[in-house]
């Protein structure tokens, strides 16, 4: 058995480190320094997807970090909505994804749309981890309780109750037009979502 | 089961030989060469212009046209390296301004897991003034030992083109007169 399992091992081993396949660095800003809880490589998506391209947004309200409560419908007829699921605050990807969109807020406004971020976790934790990104100009949702409903809903509540790292486009009739329910370990590429925005206005 | 462990590891021999840059455990330190890594060639006519270089396809940073260079090692998605954007603009000015640097120094910054794409919004958002090379796939992130970002390193330019580092340290630069002060005392230019 013993045998076995070094038999099994050692290549597994020796393949990640030959093929310099790291452990958690992904170019991980030294914002956070050691705060970053190390999760290791994934299973890239688990859990089933409830709604389509083309089916209405499923409505919901969800408490903000700014102390409001935020209901999407109340975008409905104004804005196109993106909505940004991620898997967990203070985990690798996720706290460098948001940071991203920060800095890119005339490009949302360009194409009429809001952003809301949205994990499964509780205001104090969001509160604590979205202070160490800067000033965030979108909303910050907690989909902490009843625990990932949201998520859920939509169908991207993973088995270990984290949310997978799902984009949705929603557009001004509240129509989904775009899902990526992206491999949980890596970052969307950003020139994907701006081509999706672009095609909203077609 | 010994015999296919064997064969496995000769066969993974034989693809990290092809397999370049290989991935390092840590920054190289100062006095230690830099990585020859091929960095690819900028499209913009006034980035080759400014980094000396000429021609299609990579260069090595032993090409570029200067006795040192500082790379900064950033990410588009990094808060800290958003806010030390300006500082970095200030230390490229400062280089710019000094007679002691002007022309001796160039600055290149490594977009860390960034798309071209990316890259250039970061560009754009800051208004940097020098080439940044986007390394979507963190190639030349792991090459450079996966450091977390902002990370600045400085080498010096030697006769035969090999480039050797000064400088290498993780973190804001804190002041870019200061740094620039540094890298010039390092490098020996005064």
């Amino acid at each position: 058995m013993a045998g076995m399992k070094t038999g099994v091992l050692l290549p597994a081993v020796m393949v990640s480190v030959l093929l310099g396949i790291p452990s958690g660095a992904l170019g991980l800003s030294e914002a956070y320094r050691g705060d970053i809880f190390p999760v290791g490589i994934l299973k890239p998506r688990d859990s089933q997807l409830k709604v389509r391209v083309g089916d209405p947004a499923p409505d919901f309200t969800l408490p903000a970090l700014s102390g409001e409560k935020i209901t999407l419908s109340r975008y409905k007829g104004g804005k196109n909505v993106v909505l940004s699921f991620i898997p967990a605050a203070w985990t690798p990807v996720c706290s460098d994804q948001w940071p991203g969109y920060n800095i890119i807020k005339e490009l949302f406004e360009k194409h009429q749309a809001v952003l809301l971020g949205i994990t499964v976790d509780n205001l104090p934790t969001l509160f604590a981890w979205t202070n160490q990104m800067g000033t965030l100009w979108f909303p910050v949702l907690s989909d902490f309780w009843p625990h990932g409903q949201v998520a859920d809903r939509y169908g991207v509540l993973r088995s270990d109750g984290t949310a997978e790292r799902t984009l949705v486009v929603i557009d001004k009739k509240g129509i989904i037009r775009y899902i990526d329910v992206h491999d949980i370990n890596k970052r969307p590429r950003l020139e994907t979502l701006v081509q999706e925005l672009e095609k909203l206005e077609r | 089961m010994k015999r296919f462990v064997f064969l496995l590891m000769i066969l993974l021999l034989v693809l990290s030989a092809f397999s370049a840059p290989s991935a390092a455990d840590r920054p190289p330190r100062p006095g230690e060469l830099f990585p020859d890594l091929d960095l690819p060639m900028p499209k913009n006519a006034a980035e080759k212009t400014y980094l000396g270089l000429t021609g299609e396809g990579s260069f090595s940073l032993g090409q570029v046209k200067a006795q040192v260079v500082i790379l900064e090692i950033f990410s588009m998605y990094c808060p800290y390296c958003q806010k030390e954007a300006p500082q970095v603009n200030e230390l490229f000015r400062a280089i710019e301004t000094n007679p002691d640097s002007k022309g001796k120094i160039k600055v290149l910054g490594i977009g860390a897991g960034n798309s071209p794409f990316e890259v250039g919004m970061f560009k754009k958002t800051y208004a940097i003034p020098f080439p940044l090379i986007a390394d979507e796939d963190l190639i030349f992130h792991h090459a450079l030992g996966g450091v977390r970002t902002p990370y600045f390193l400085a080498v010096v330019i030697e006769k035969d083109k090999t480039a050797r580092v000064i400088f290498s340290e993780l973190g804001s630069m804190s002041g870019a007169k200061s740094f620039l002060k540094k890298i010039i005392e390092l490098a020996g230019l005064k």
